[in-house]
Protein backbone atom coordinates (compact mmCIF):
# COMPACT_ATOMS: atom_id res chain seq x y z
CA UNK A 1 0.00 0.00 0.00
CA UNK A 2 0.99 3.66 -0.85
CA UNK A 3 1.83 6.02 2.15
CA UNK A 4 -0.92 8.35 1.09
CA UNK A 5 -3.63 5.35 1.04
CA UNK A 6 -1.98 3.91 4.47
CA UNK A 7 -2.42 7.33 6.00
CA UNK A 8 -6.06 7.63 5.01
CA UNK A 9 -6.78 3.89 6.13
CA UNK A 10 -5.23 4.80 9.89
CA UNK A 11 -6.74 7.94 10.15
CA UNK A 12 -10.37 6.22 9.07
CA UNK A 13 -9.57 4.14 12.26
CA UNK A 14 -7.55 1.26 11.07
CA UNK A 15 -5.26 -0.51 13.87
CA UNK A 16 -3.55 -2.30 11.24
CA UNK A 17 -2.65 0.60 8.84
CA UNK A 18 -1.69 2.28 12.44
CA UNK A 19 0.93 -0.78 12.85
CA UNK A 20 2.53 -0.38 9.11
CA UNK A 21 2.94 3.37 10.40
CA UNK A 22 4.58 2.63 13.59
CA UNK A 23 6.78 -0.12 11.72
CA UNK A 24 8.20 3.11 9.32
CA UNK A 25 8.57 5.22 11.54
CA UNK A 26 8.52 3.66 14.94
CA UNK A 27 12.71 4.01 14.94
CA UNK A 28 12.78 7.30 13.48
CA UNK A 29 10.69 8.92 15.81
CA UNK A 30 12.44 7.27 18.97
CA UNK A 31 15.84 8.69 17.26
CA UNK A 32 14.52 12.25 17.31
CA UNK A 33 13.45 12.02 20.92
CA UNK A 34 16.63 10.34 21.92
CA UNK A 35 18.67 12.86 20.07
CA UNK A 36 17.02 15.55 22.29
CA UNK A 37 16.38 14.03 25.19
CA UNK A 38 19.63 11.94 25.16
CA UNK A 39 18.11 9.44 27.81
CA UNK A 40 18.19 6.06 26.09
CA UNK A 41 15.03 4.58 28.63
CA UNK A 42 13.17 7.90 28.79
CA UNK A 43 13.10 8.31 25.03
CA UNK A 44 11.28 4.79 24.48
CA UNK A 45 8.62 5.83 27.32
CA UNK A 46 8.23 9.24 25.46
CA UNK A 47 8.24 7.05 22.12
CA UNK A 48 5.11 5.27 22.75
CA UNK A 49 3.39 8.10 24.28
CA UNK A 50 4.26 10.24 21.34
CA UNK A 51 2.64 7.16 19.01
CA UNK A 52 -0.54 7.32 21.05
CA UNK A 53 -1.07 10.56 20.38
CA UNK A 54 -0.51 10.30 17.03
CA UNK A 55 -3.35 7.81 17.26
CA UNK A 56 -5.54 10.02 19.46
CA UNK A 57 -4.90 13.26 16.77
CA UNK A 58 -5.38 11.06 13.83
CA UNK A 59 -8.12 13.75 12.51
CA UNK A 60 -6.36 16.42 12.92
CA UNK A 61 -3.87 15.57 10.42
CA UNK A 62 -3.96 17.41 7.35
CA UNK A 63 -2.23 16.44 4.29
CA UNK A 64 -2.70 19.53 2.51
CA UNK A 65 -0.38 20.85 5.26
CA UNK A 66 2.95 18.86 4.60
CA UNK A 67 4.19 15.19 4.68
CA UNK A 68 2.75 12.65 7.27
CA UNK A 69 6.20 12.45 8.36
CA UNK A 70 6.65 15.82 9.08
CA UNK A 71 3.68 16.14 11.09
CA UNK A 72 4.94 13.13 13.85
CA UNK A 73 8.25 14.64 13.80
CA UNK A 74 6.38 17.65 15.17
CA UNK A 75 4.36 15.93 17.59
CA UNK A 76 7.61 13.90 18.78
CA UNK A 77 9.60 17.00 19.07
CA UNK A 78 7.31 19.09 21.35
CA UNK A 79 7.00 15.84 23.37
CA UNK A 80 10.71 15.65 23.47
CA UNK A 81 10.74 19.46 23.97
CA UNK A 82 9.09 19.80 27.01
CA UNK A 83 10.35 17.09 28.37
CA UNK A 84 13.08 18.72 28.45
CA UNK A 85 11.62 21.90 29.62
CA UNK A 86 9.93 19.96 32.97
CA UNK A 87 13.68 18.36 33.81
CA UNK A 88 15.61 21.70 33.58
CA UNK A 89 12.76 23.47 35.38
CA UNK A 90 13.59 20.77 38.34
CA UNK A 91 17.38 20.78 37.60
CA UNK A 92 17.96 24.36 37.10
CA UNK A 93 21.67 23.45 36.86
CA UNK A 94 21.23 22.02 33.49
CA UNK A 95 21.76 24.02 30.47
CA UNK A 96 19.25 24.11 27.51
CA UNK A 97 20.90 26.04 24.89
CA UNK A 98 23.24 22.86 24.13
CA UNK A 99 22.50 21.60 20.68
CA UNK A 100 21.46 17.76 20.41
CA UNK A 101 23.28 16.72 17.19
CA UNK A 102 26.80 18.54 18.03
CA UNK A 103 25.88 17.26 21.47
CA UNK A 104 25.19 13.70 20.09
CA UNK A 105 28.03 13.27 17.84
CA UNK A 106 30.56 14.42 20.45
CA UNK A 107 29.26 11.91 22.68
CA UNK A 108 29.84 9.52 19.77
CA UNK A 109 33.29 10.64 19.60
CA UNK A 110 33.98 9.36 22.77
CA UNK A 111 32.38 5.73 22.73
CA UNK A 112 33.55 5.25 18.88
CA UNK A 113 33.45 0.93 19.56
CA UNK A 114 29.03 1.31 19.11
CA UNK A 115 28.29 0.20 15.94
CA UNK A 116 25.29 2.88 15.67
CA UNK A 117 28.19 5.82 16.50
CA UNK A 118 30.07 4.40 13.57
CA UNK A 119 26.59 4.58 11.23
CA UNK A 120 25.66 7.80 12.46
CA UNK A 121 29.49 8.95 11.73
CA UNK A 122 29.56 7.75 8.57
CA UNK A 123 26.01 8.55 7.26
CA UNK A 124 27.36 12.27 8.55
CA UNK A 125 31.01 12.21 7.29
CA UNK A 126 32.20 15.98 5.94
CA UNK A 127 29.56 17.29 7.83
CA UNK A 128 30.40 20.77 9.23
CA UNK A 129 29.27 21.99 12.43
CA UNK A 130 27.45 24.61 10.99
CA UNK A 131 25.60 22.19 9.23
CA UNK A 132 24.53 19.81 12.11
CA UNK A 133 23.90 22.79 13.74
CA UNK A 134 21.12 23.91 11.13
CA UNK A 135 19.88 20.24 11.04
CA UNK A 136 19.32 20.31 14.79
CA UNK A 137 17.57 23.50 14.98
CA UNK A 138 15.35 23.16 11.70
CA UNK A 139 14.65 19.11 12.36
CA UNK A 140 15.28 18.46 15.89
CA UNK A 141 14.13 21.44 17.27
CA UNK A 142 11.61 23.02 14.75
CA UNK A 143 12.59 26.32 14.22
CA UNK A 144 10.91 28.20 11.21
CA UNK A 145 13.12 29.60 8.53
CA UNK A 146 12.92 33.13 10.18
CA UNK A 147 14.05 31.64 13.63
CA UNK A 148 16.96 29.68 12.07
CA UNK A 149 17.72 32.74 10.41
CA UNK A 150 17.88 34.73 13.82
CA UNK A 151 19.55 32.24 15.69
CA UNK A 152 22.19 31.93 13.46
CA UNK A 153 22.48 35.54 12.36
CA UNK A 154 22.34 34.83 8.95
CA UNK A 155 19.70 35.95 5.91
CA UNK A 156 17.11 33.44 5.17
CA UNK A 157 18.56 32.82 1.46
CA UNK A 158 21.37 31.56 3.33
CA UNK A 159 19.77 29.29 5.43
CA UNK A 160 17.86 27.65 2.71
CA UNK A 161 20.88 27.04 0.65
CA UNK A 162 22.75 25.94 3.45
CA UNK A 163 20.38 22.90 4.19
CA UNK A 164 20.26 22.40 0.91
CA UNK A 165 24.06 21.43 0.57
CA UNK A 166 24.13 19.61 4.12
CA UNK A 167 21.37 17.37 2.96
CA UNK A 168 22.73 16.75 0.38
CA UNK A 169 26.05 15.73 1.65
CA UNK A 170 24.21 13.14 3.62
CA UNK A 171 22.19 11.67 0.58
CA UNK A 172 25.94 11.41 -1.17
CA UNK A 173 27.17 9.67 2.35
CA UNK A 174 23.63 7.41 2.19
CA UNK A 175 24.82 6.48 -1.31
CA UNK A 176 28.47 5.21 0.18
CA UNK B 1 9.43 27.70 -14.20
CA UNK B 2 12.63 26.61 -13.80
CA UNK B 3 12.38 23.30 -11.59
CA UNK B 4 16.58 22.75 -10.92
CA UNK B 5 16.44 26.50 -9.50
CA UNK B 6 13.70 25.90 -7.69
CA UNK B 7 14.40 22.41 -6.25
CA UNK B 8 18.30 24.21 -5.21
CA UNK B 9 16.81 27.00 -3.65
CA UNK B 10 16.44 24.29 -0.98
CA UNK B 11 12.81 25.28 -0.13
CA UNK B 12 11.96 21.75 -0.11
CA UNK B 13 14.59 20.97 2.62
CA UNK B 14 12.88 23.49 4.89
CA UNK B 15 9.19 21.77 3.55
CA UNK B 16 10.20 18.57 5.02
CA UNK B 17 11.56 20.15 8.35
CA UNK B 18 8.01 21.62 8.67
CA UNK B 19 10.08 24.97 8.62
CA UNK B 20 7.48 26.94 6.15
CA UNK B 21 5.07 29.18 6.29
CA UNK B 22 1.39 27.90 5.27
CA UNK B 23 1.21 29.77 2.00
CA UNK B 24 4.82 27.75 1.13
CA UNK B 25 3.71 24.71 2.40
CA UNK B 26 0.85 25.08 -0.49
CA UNK B 27 2.95 26.22 -3.19
CA UNK B 28 5.65 23.13 -2.70
CA UNK B 29 2.40 20.74 -2.79
CA UNK B 30 1.20 22.68 -5.89
CA UNK B 31 4.26 22.16 -7.66
CA UNK B 32 4.96 18.69 -5.84
CA UNK B 33 1.47 17.35 -7.77
CA UNK B 34 2.90 19.39 -11.34
CA UNK B 35 6.06 18.21 -11.26
CA UNK B 36 7.14 14.49 -10.44
CA UNK B 37 10.64 15.76 -10.01
CA UNK B 38 9.96 17.68 -7.06
CA UNK B 39 8.07 15.46 -5.80
CA UNK B 40 10.67 13.01 -5.90
CA UNK B 41 13.15 15.29 -4.64
CA UNK B 42 10.51 15.60 -1.28
CA UNK B 43 10.87 11.98 -1.06
CA UNK B 44 14.85 11.68 -1.24
CA UNK B 45 15.28 14.64 1.00
CA UNK B 46 12.36 12.97 3.51
CA UNK B 47 14.77 9.22 3.17
CA UNK B 48 17.85 11.19 4.00
CA UNK B 49 16.06 12.90 7.60
CA UNK B 50 14.88 9.28 7.84
CA UNK B 51 17.88 7.76 7.65
CA UNK B 52 19.82 9.96 10.16
CA UNK B 53 17.18 9.85 12.95
CA UNK B 54 17.16 5.82 12.10
CA UNK B 55 20.98 5.95 13.06
CA UNK B 56 19.88 7.93 16.66
CA UNK B 57 17.43 6.02 17.65
CA UNK B 58 18.56 3.73 20.76
CA UNK B 59 16.53 0.82 19.05
CA UNK B 60 13.25 0.02 20.67
CA UNK B 61 12.35 -3.53 21.95
CA UNK B 62 9.83 -5.66 20.88
CA UNK B 63 7.45 -4.63 23.13
CA UNK B 64 6.95 -1.33 22.74
CA UNK B 65 4.46 -1.14 20.14
CA UNK B 66 2.27 -3.48 22.33
CA UNK B 67 2.25 -1.70 25.05
CA UNK B 68 1.04 1.39 22.47
CA UNK B 69 -1.69 -0.65 22.03
CA UNK B 70 -1.98 -1.64 25.57
CA UNK B 71 -2.63 1.98 26.30
CA UNK B 72 -4.09 2.89 23.00
CA UNK B 73 -7.25 -0.23 24.07
CA UNK B 74 -7.19 1.00 27.49
CA UNK B 75 -8.10 4.67 26.42
CA UNK B 76 -12.10 4.54 25.32
CA UNK B 77 -12.46 3.04 22.05
CA UNK B 78 -13.21 5.51 19.10
CA UNK B 79 -12.57 5.94 15.50
CA UNK B 80 -11.30 8.84 14.90
CA UNK B 81 -13.52 10.20 12.33
CA UNK B 82 -15.81 9.96 15.46
CA UNK B 83 -13.56 11.54 17.35
CA UNK B 84 -13.56 14.30 14.60
CA UNK B 85 -17.32 14.98 14.97
CA UNK B 86 -17.45 14.82 18.95
CA UNK B 87 -15.05 17.80 19.05
CA UNK B 88 -16.98 19.58 16.67
CA UNK B 89 -19.96 18.47 18.61
CA UNK B 90 -18.71 19.38 22.42
CA UNK B 91 -17.67 22.71 20.71
CA UNK B 92 -21.43 23.66 19.96
CA UNK B 93 -22.66 21.74 22.75
CA UNK B 94 -22.03 24.53 25.30
CA UNK B 95 -23.85 27.67 22.71
CA UNK B 96 -26.72 24.92 21.63
CA UNK B 97 -27.42 24.29 25.39
CA UNK B 98 -27.31 28.16 25.85
CA UNK B 99 -29.51 28.53 23.36
CA UNK B 100 -31.82 25.86 24.58
CA UNK B 101 -31.71 27.80 27.65
CA UNK B 102 -32.23 30.90 26.51
CA UNK B 103 -35.60 29.66 24.35
CA UNK B 104 -36.39 27.62 27.68
CA UNK B 105 -36.16 30.79 29.80
CA UNK B 106 -38.85 32.57 27.06
CA UNK B 107 -41.03 29.70 26.50
CA UNK B 108 -41.01 29.98 30.44
CA UNK B 109 -41.72 33.23 31.02
CA UNK B 110 -44.87 33.51 27.97
CA UNK B 111 -45.97 30.35 29.76
CA UNK B 112 -46.21 32.06 32.83
CA UNK B 113 -47.34 35.47 31.83
CA UNK B 114 -50.16 33.17 29.90
CA UNK B 115 -51.04 31.37 33.33
CA UNK B 116 -50.85 34.79 34.99
CA UNK B 117 -53.55 36.20 32.72
CA UNK B 118 -55.38 33.32 32.96
CA UNK B 119 -55.62 33.07 36.86
CA UNK B 120 -56.75 36.96 36.13
CA UNK B 121 -59.69 36.12 34.54
CA UNK B 122 -60.68 33.54 36.23
CA UNK B 123 -60.29 35.27 39.25
CA UNK B 124 -62.43 38.26 37.77
CA UNK B 125 -65.23 35.35 36.45
CA UNK B 126 -65.18 34.28 40.28
CA UNK B 127 -65.89 37.71 41.17
CA UNK B 128 -68.32 38.14 38.36
CA UNK B 129 -70.45 34.92 39.69
CA UNK B 130 -70.19 36.30 43.16
CA UNK B 131 -71.60 39.29 42.21
CA UNK B 132 -74.09 37.29 40.69
CA UNK B 133 -75.43 35.35 43.25
CA UNK B 134 -75.53 38.29 45.93
CA UNK B 135 -77.44 39.89 43.13
CA UNK B 136 -80.18 36.70 42.44
CA UNK B 137 -79.75 36.30 46.34
CA UNK B 138 -80.97 40.18 46.65
CA UNK B 139 -83.33 39.41 43.80
CA UNK B 140 -85.17 36.01 45.41
CA UNK B 141 -85.15 38.12 48.66
CA UNK B 142 -87.14 41.02 47.09
CA UNK B 143 -89.29 38.69 45.48
CA UNK B 144 -90.50 36.95 48.65
CA UNK B 145 -90.83 39.83 50.22
CA UNK B 146 -92.97 41.22 47.69
CA UNK B 147 -94.77 38.14 47.45
CA UNK B 148 -95.22 38.15 51.35
CA UNK B 149 -96.26 41.69 51.78
CA UNK B 150 -99.01 40.86 48.77
CA UNK B 151 -100.37 38.86 50.36
CA UNK B 152 -100.93 40.13 53.36
CA UNK B 153 -104.54 40.54 54.60
CA UNK B 154 -104.91 44.50 54.19
CA UNK B 155 -103.76 44.36 50.98
CA UNK B 156 -106.66 44.56 48.07
CA UNK B 157 -106.37 43.84 44.40
CA UNK B 158 -107.69 46.21 41.55
CA UNK B 159 -107.62 44.52 37.75
CA UNK B 160 -106.89 47.35 35.12
CA UNK B 161 -108.55 46.36 32.00
CA UNK B 162 -107.05 47.01 28.72
CA UNK B 163 -108.85 50.57 27.06
CA UNK B 164 -109.49 51.37 23.82
CA UNK B 165 -105.94 52.01 22.52
CA UNK B 166 -104.28 48.72 23.75
CA UNK B 167 -107.70 46.41 24.85
CA UNK B 168 -104.99 43.81 25.36
CA UNK B 169 -103.42 45.25 28.00
CA UNK B 170 -104.14 44.80 31.63
CA UNK B 171 -102.55 45.77 35.06
CA UNK B 172 -103.32 44.97 38.30
CA UNK B 173 -103.06 47.06 41.52
CA UNK B 174 -102.24 45.70 44.95
CA UNK B 175 -103.23 48.96 47.32
CA UNK B 176 -101.81 48.74 51.09
CA UNK B 177 -103.88 51.32 52.45
CA UNK B 178 -102.82 50.98 55.86
CA UNK B 179 -98.90 52.30 54.40
CA UNK B 180 -100.30 53.65 51.88
CA UNK B 181 -98.72 52.40 49.01
CA UNK B 182 -99.42 50.86 45.85
CA UNK B 183 -97.39 47.93 44.20
CA UNK B 184 -98.42 48.31 40.04
CA UNK B 185 -97.98 45.24 38.70
CA UNK B 186 -97.33 46.03 34.95
CA UNK B 187 -96.69 42.37 33.38
CA UNK B 188 -99.64 43.28 30.87
CA UNK B 189 -98.74 46.53 29.19
CA UNK B 190 -96.41 46.59 26.21
CA UNK B 191 -92.99 48.06 26.44
CA UNK B 192 -93.40 51.84 26.14
CA UNK B 193 -92.14 53.87 22.76
CA UNK B 194 -88.55 55.63 22.71
CA UNK B 195 -89.30 59.08 24.82
CA UNK B 196 -92.68 57.76 26.61
CA UNK B 197 -93.31 56.69 29.81
CA UNK B 198 -96.30 55.11 31.69
CA UNK B 199 -97.80 57.65 34.32
CA UNK B 200 -100.30 55.93 37.08
CA UNK B 201 -103.53 57.99 37.77
CA UNK B 202 -105.25 58.11 41.29
CA UNK B 203 -109.05 58.96 40.78
CA UNK B 204 -111.71 60.19 42.37
CA UNK B 205 -115.30 59.42 40.20
CA UNK B 206 -117.35 61.80 41.25
CA UNK B 207 -116.32 64.01 40.24
CA UNK B 208 -113.27 63.07 37.77
CA UNK B 209 -110.60 63.80 39.59
CA UNK B 210 -107.07 62.63 38.44
CA UNK B 211 -103.92 62.60 40.39
CA UNK B 212 -100.74 61.30 39.44
CA UNK B 213 -99.20 58.85 41.67
CA UNK B 214 -95.60 58.76 39.56
CA UNK B 215 -93.79 56.99 37.08
CA UNK B 216 -93.26 53.71 36.19
CA UNK B 217 -90.15 54.69 35.61
CA UNK B 218 -86.95 52.06 33.96
CA UNK B 219 -89.54 49.94 32.77
CA UNK B 220 -88.46 47.61 30.46
CA UNK B 221 -85.10 47.09 33.07
CA UNK B 222 -87.55 46.20 35.55
CA UNK B 223 -88.10 42.53 34.58
CA UNK B 224 -90.91 41.35 37.16
CA UNK B 225 -92.49 44.94 36.35
CA UNK B 226 -93.65 45.26 39.81
CA UNK B 227 -93.12 49.01 40.33
CA UNK B 228 -93.99 50.47 43.90
CA UNK B 229 -95.47 53.60 44.46
CA UNK B 230 -96.81 55.95 47.19
CA UNK B 231 -100.89 56.40 47.40
CA UNK B 232 -101.94 58.54 50.27
CA UNK B 233 -105.48 59.00 48.34
CA UNK B 234 -108.48 57.71 49.15
CA UNK B 235 -108.81 56.58 45.66
CA UNK B 236 -112.05 54.98 43.53
CA UNK B 237 -109.92 54.04 40.40
CA UNK B 238 -106.88 53.48 39.23
CA UNK B 239 -105.46 54.30 35.45
CA UNK B 240 -102.75 54.03 33.21
CA UNK B 241 -101.46 56.06 30.56
CA UNK B 242 -99.10 56.81 28.22
CA UNK B 243 -97.34 59.97 28.60
CA UNK B 244 -93.83 62.08 27.24
CA UNK B 245 -91.08 61.25 29.48
CA UNK B 246 -91.08 62.78 32.71
CA UNK B 247 -94.47 62.66 33.00
CA UNK B 248 -97.80 65.10 32.41
CA UNK B 249 -99.79 67.39 34.96
CA UNK B 250 -103.10 65.92 34.19
CA UNK B 251 -103.08 62.29 32.45
CA UNK B 252 -103.67 62.05 28.26
CA UNK B 253 -107.08 60.10 28.09
CA UNK B 254 -106.26 59.25 24.73
CA UNK B 255 -103.58 57.30 25.62
CA UNK B 256 -105.38 55.77 28.62
CA UNK B 257 -103.86 51.83 28.08
CA UNK B 258 -106.04 50.33 30.98
CA UNK B 259 -108.31 51.46 33.84
CA UNK B 260 -109.85 49.77 36.90
CA UNK B 261 -112.52 50.34 39.25
CA UNK B 262 -111.55 49.77 43.32
CA UNK B 263 -114.21 47.29 44.83
CA UNK B 264 -116.76 48.85 46.98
Amino acid sequence: MDLDALVRQFQKGDKTAFKDLYDRYAENICGVIHTIIKNRERSEELCQDVFVKIWENSASYDPSKGRFFTWILNIARNAAIDELRSKTHKNQKKNLQIHSLVDMIGEMDAIEDKPEAIGVKSLLKGLKEKCLLLIDLLYFRGYTQKEAAEELKAPVGTIKTRIRSCILQIRKNMKG
Amino acid sequence: MDIEKYIASGILELYVAGALSPEENLEVQHYAIEYPKIQQEIEAIEAALLEVTEKMSPGLSESTYNQIIAEIDDVIPFTPEVRKKKTLWTNYAGWAAALLFAIGMVWMYVGNQNLKTELQISSQQAENLKDEIIRVRTQITNTEETLKRLREKSISLVNLDGQDIAPESYAKVFWDQSRQMVVIDALGLPNPPVGYAYQVWSLMLNPLTPTSLGLLSDFEENEKRLFELENPNASEAFGITLEPAGGSKSPTLEQLYTLGQVSP
